[in-house]
């Protein structure tokens, strides 16, 4: 552009004024209306070489004080007809719209996704009990797989002779006939064997989960796998009841399945606790109605439970003295974390959990 | 176990809730009832039970009858049977318990003159053909269905002899070794020394506590009978059973411990039904006992228990009255036990001496008598109550950096998976890291699951043949779990992440194509691992192929070791295509194993953020020609050599061959980018870095392609 674009001004009388802004409006209009909106805002606006400062430039710095006022009046008019013109420019263009109809493109197309990948639910479902037990206080223990017949069933009071300890229930390590009895190497059965290895490096008061990976020499089937696992806890404190027991868990169940879920408890036996009792949650499926799912009873049973055994704590004692049967009480839980991963999710096979198949996995995500 | 109510009720007159109510009171007090079947009218149910094996002495009508007394606080009258008076005999006939540590008790009644015929209802109290028709229980004689009557009313095992198949009295003794007996299942059997067995002065006629013998059995002939009814050791029993793969109703019972005092009730059952039918009873019950048994078992000795202990470890209840001592009192005298108050002083008030009952072996410490308590009381009356805590939260030291690791391969697309802590040999020893160091099972679910599994390799593997073989072919899985080294005496346990893929790269869009998953994608799924770790240097590296240090399950020329302040971390790479063609896999499979507990020993690192230049980036690239031998390592490092602050950023933007060039000669393009922290870079600058770029190249080997 060049100072061509805007006539010199001839006057600055009224008259003189009054015409040269007109023109100048007109133009505006007229582009407003030729031009999209950018080219009309850099023509008008621009920053360098818009004609608003050309104008500015030429006709309001020059004019004389007297006229300046005048001026200054009619510049003004002329920028808010220019912004406003501006404003309404473009869109409705129709030249404009061909141009941008011919971008068009088939929104219903499915997005790009980048996909992540699941994590496995049973580490979801581990990961949650976890979590609602460490805001009841309890540290996160872990013990190994490969457990001595002593920590799997001596110390957790399973007499000799006791039908887990037959090689029908328990997967043994090879070759350890020659051992004693409480040296033999096992796959842990239960994560229970972590409660006394807890107790053993720590004195009272302990507040501890334990997830883990247990096995089983059972048969495969919809429900059983030789291989699971589970979620152990034990409290052990002065003064633990088994009131206190009741209410631990029937906090930790509204908080896994919901606060309208209801918990009952009933009598059970383990060796390693004692009273020991079988929890009942309401179904929920059906909220306790009576459905397919609960077997019409309303009722889903999923986990076991007691007051620690006097003679586990004996156990302990042998190298925690303060262990005292007669000073400290505790309770301990365990649960089957596939069976609430598998009502939780809906999945009717437990091998489902073990087999890497894509599928499945992918609906985790 | 099945259970008639209205045998059930026959004991316990005063019962009045109905079927259903007794069923749900009853399994809220852990005699489980899972089943509800009604028989028509005035027959009752038909409960299905699951009695936990520490209450044997609940698994008959009378246990549950004496459950329900308890519960509704009815009384119970005892079992009595009346039998004949008996027709005096010449000698008492003559029971001699050889091996007292092995039986306890043994009676013996003489019945002459039976008439063994078909069961009817006797008398009042012995409906046999009614109840036996309810339960579907088949009837096979008035003498069998008199013993099966007296282990479905109170659950004591008994037998009935033909009296006339004896040589002498009855004698209870170990076996001889070798000895021979036919059981009752028409197997003849080698005995054991220490199999118990009932004899008579000559022979063996029974596996004592499991099953009677062929040979002195009761026919349709038989006229004299002998009626036994005996406790026996629980470990002697288990132990005799096991031996011989027999598993029986008695066996049962006794390997559990059964009730002391009740042979001569359960004889009286036996005797009264088959006298129903004719015949008399030949001189007094003979009743030999050991009293160290008795002293075990009977008589033991009363257990202390202090109100205070019930409180201590039962806490509150919903009613606010709590667990009193009428509560402690009522309960126990209901299940059998004798109360006294406590004589030792430091007990404390409300405290007893508590006899137990001779039927609840189970019964043994003050915690039990607590337990019966809190059981009867009803769990659910108990408040829901949590304890006080003041401690602070652990969580394993490792958590964050599994999180950070497994969060990192789900970023990448990876799904996670669980596969059997198992493989077989053949893949132990082909995946160990540690040769010989795999740990074989005693007792193997299968070949395949052989040994623990001493890499993840192996249920990758099969997890991605799993996939293949439902044509499922783009995958993508890892897993994190606990590999075993070591040997039967001392087992090592890892944690170890594994990962494969095979296939394509997920498409990123319904409108692109994917390309094929390679290794360069593997290597960047462990630098992405490695790099969240601090670390003050990785690198990547493979052996010679005939070194033998390669893992034999990856390609030899497509593997890397990858290394982390010097300790090797993990390997990667494409699978043998040995290992793919035994697996029936044609597509590449890219996998690789990290050692997490070496990872694990690295701190996490933490980021720590520089300013960000705002003047202008300049990139300049440089088109390389290279020898085949010469690595992209070796620019690379040239390039870190320059040490040139300006010189923010330098990547290989392609690599490729084409026929203009020299024999075994590759271009590569390297691109560099130089900005500075404070100023626009100049151009004479920019030439001087260029010109540096060139000679460092150039002494690495690289000449600039014109």
């Amino acid at each position: 552009m060049t100072n061509e674009n805007i006539p010199n001004l001839t006057g600055f009388d009224e008259a003189a004024l009054e015409k040269a802004f007109a023109s100048l409006e007109a133009q505006a209009r007229e582009s407003a209306a030729a031009l999209d909106a950018e080219a009309f805002r850099l023509q008008w606006l621009g920053r360098k070489q818009g004609l608003l400062n050309e104008v500015s430039d030429r006709w309001l710095k020059a004019a004389p004080g007297p006229a300046k006022k005048a001026v200054g009046q009619r510049f003004k008019v002329l920028k808010e007809l220019v912004e406003a013109l501006l404003e309404g420019a473009g869109p409705s263009d129709a030249a404009t719209d061909a141009a941008l109809r011919a971008e068009a493109i088939d929104i219903t197309l499915p997005g790009t996704r980048r996909p992540t990948g699941a994590e496995h639910p049973i580490t979801r479902t581990l990961n949650e009990i976890v979590s609602v037990f460490a805001a009841l206080g309890y540290s996160v223990g872990v013990g190994p797989e490969v457990e001595t017949d002593y920590y799997n069933f001596e110390c957790m009071n399973f007499p000799p002779g006791h039908p887990a300890r037959d090689t029908q229930d328990t997967l043994v390590v090879a070759a350890q006939e020659r051992k004693p009895l409480r040296d033999r190497l096992l796959l842990r059965t239960h994560t229970s064997p972590v409660q006394m290895r807890t107790m053993e490096q720590q004195p009272p008061p302990v507040r501890i989960v334990i997830p883990g990976k247990v096995h089983r020499n059972d048969a495969a089937d919809a429900t059983h796998s030789p291989i699971f696992h589970q979620v152990e806890g034990l409290c052990v404190d002065t003064n633990i009841t088994f009131s206190d027991l009741k209410g631990t868990l029937d906090h930790a169940m509204k908080a896994l399945f919901g606060s309208a879920v209801k918990t009952r408890f009933f009598p059970s036996f383990f060796p390693f606790t004692e009273p020991s009792a079988d929890v009942q949650i309401s179904c929920i499926f059906c909220g306790g109605k009576g459905c397919r799912k609960c077997k019409q009873s309303g009722w889903i049973e999923l986990l076991g439970c007691g007051m620690v055994d006097p003679a586990v704590f004996a156990f302990a004692q042998e190298k925690q003295p303060a262990y005292d049967p007669k000073k400290i009480s505790g309770f301990a839980f365990g649960m089957g974390v596939e069976r609430i991963a598998m009502m939780k999710y809906g999945i009717s096979e437990i091998g489902s959990f073990f087999a890497g198949d894509m599928r499945f996995l992918g609906q985790f995500a | 176990m099945k259970i008639l109510t209205k045998w059930l009720r026959s004991y316990l007159p005063g019962l009045s809730v109905d079927d259903a109510q007794l069923a749900e009171d009853l399994t809220l007090r852990g005699i489980a009832v899972e089943g509800i079947y009604d028989l028509g009218p005035d027959n009752g149910s038909l409960y299905e039970m699951d009695i936990t094996t520490n209450r044997v002495d609940a698994m008959n009508h009378y246990g549950i009858a004496r459950e329900a007394a308890a519960i509704y606080g009815l009384p119970l009258p005892e079992l009595a049977f009346p039998i004949p008076e008996p027709r005096a005999g010449g000698q008492p006939f003559s029971v001699k318990i050889e091996a007292e540590d092995a039986c306890g008790r043994f009676t013996a009644r003489i019945l002459r003159d039976v008439t063994i015929g078909e069961s009817r209802d006797w008398f009042a109290g012995a409906e046999v053909a009614t109840y036996f028709a309810l339960l579907e229980q088949k009837k096979i004689s008035n003498a069998v269905d008199a013993t099966n009557f007296a282990w479905l009313a109170m659950g004591q095992p008994t037998h009935v002899f033909d009296l006339d198949k004896l040589e002498g009295g009855i004698v209870v003794r170990r076996a001889r070794k070798g000895e021979r007996l036919k059981t009752l299942d028409g197997v003849e059997r080698v005995l054991d020394a220490d199999d118990l067995v009932i004899a008579d002065h000559k022979k063996a006629l029974g596996l004592a506590g499991v099953m009677g013998g062929w040979d002195t059995m009761i026919t349709p002939d038989t006229k004299n009978v002998l009626v036994e009814a005996a406790w026996f050791d629980p470990m002697v029993v288990r132990q005799t059973a096991r031996r011989h793969s027999l598993h029986t109703d008695a066996s049962h019972r006794f390997e559990r411990g059964a009730d002391f005092n009740a042979a001569p009730v359960a004889s009286a059952i036996v005797s009264a039904i088959l006298l129903a039918n004719g015949g008399s009873i030949e001189g007094e019950l003979v009743d030999a006992r050991v009293p160290a048994a008795e002293a075990r078992t009977a008589l033991r000795k009363p257990v202390a228990l202090a109100l205070s202990e019930v409180q201590r470890i039962l806490g509150t209840t919903i009613d606010e009255e709590g667990i009193t001592a009428a509560t402690v009192e009522s309960v126990l005298a209901a299940l059998g036990c004798g109360l006294a108050p406590a004589v030792r002083q430091t007990l404390g008030q409300n405290s007893w001496e508590v006899t137990l009952p001779s039927w609840r072996l189970d019964l043994e410490r003050e915690i039990d008598l607590i337990e019966e308590v809190a059981r009867v009381y009803g769990y659910n009356r108990f408040a829901n109550t949590l304890p006080e805590f003041g401690g602070g939260v652990r969580a394993l030291p490792w958590a964050e950096k599994e999180a950070t690791a497994r969060s990192t391969l789900l970023a990448a697309g990876f799904h996670e998976a669980i596969s059997s802590t198992f493989c077989s040999a053949t893949e132990g020893a082909l995946t160990a890291p540690q040769p010989g160091l795999v740990v074989p099972l005693g007792n193997p679910l299968s070949e395949e699951a052989g040994v623990l599994r001493p890499s993840l390799v192996p249920g990758m593997l099969t997890m991605i043949a799993g996939n293949l073989n439902r044509d499922v072919n783009d995958v993508r899985l890892f897993e994190m779990g606990t590999v075993f080294a070591g040997t039967t005496d001392k087992v090592d346990e890892r944690p170890t992440l594994a990962f494969g893929a095979v296939g394509a790269l997920p498409q990123e869009s319904a409108l692109h194509s994917g390309r094929a998953f390679d290794f360069f994608d593997v290597k960047g799924v462990v630098e992405q691992v490695v790099s969240r770790f601090e670390t003050r240097g990785i690198y990547f590296d493979r052996f010679p192929a005939d070194a033998g240090l390669t893992p034999q399950w990856l390609h030899p020329y497509r593997s890397s070791r990858v290394v982390a302040d010097g300790l090797t971390v993990g390997w990667f790479g494409q699978l043998h295509p040995r290992e793919a063609a035994a697996r029936k896999i044609k597509d590449a499979v890219l996998l690789g194993e990290i050692y997490l507990d070496r990872l694990y020993k690295l701190p996490l690192r933490r980021p720590i953020a520089r300013e960000v230049s705002r003047y202008q980036p300049v990139r300049r690239d440089f088109s390389l020609v290279l020898h085949e031998s010469i690595h992209w390592e070796k620019i690379d490092s040239a390039m870190a050599g320059l040490q040139i602050p300006e010189l923010a950023e330098w990547r290989v933007r392609e690599v490729f061959r084409d026929a203009r060039l020299g024999a075994q000669e590759y271009a590569l393009l390297l691109g560099a980018t130089f900005q500075a922290p404070d100023r626009t870079l100049r151009e004479e600058e920019l030439q001087k870095f260029q010109a540096q770029v060139v000679e460092a190249v150039g002494k690495a080997g690289a000449r600039l392609r014109v």
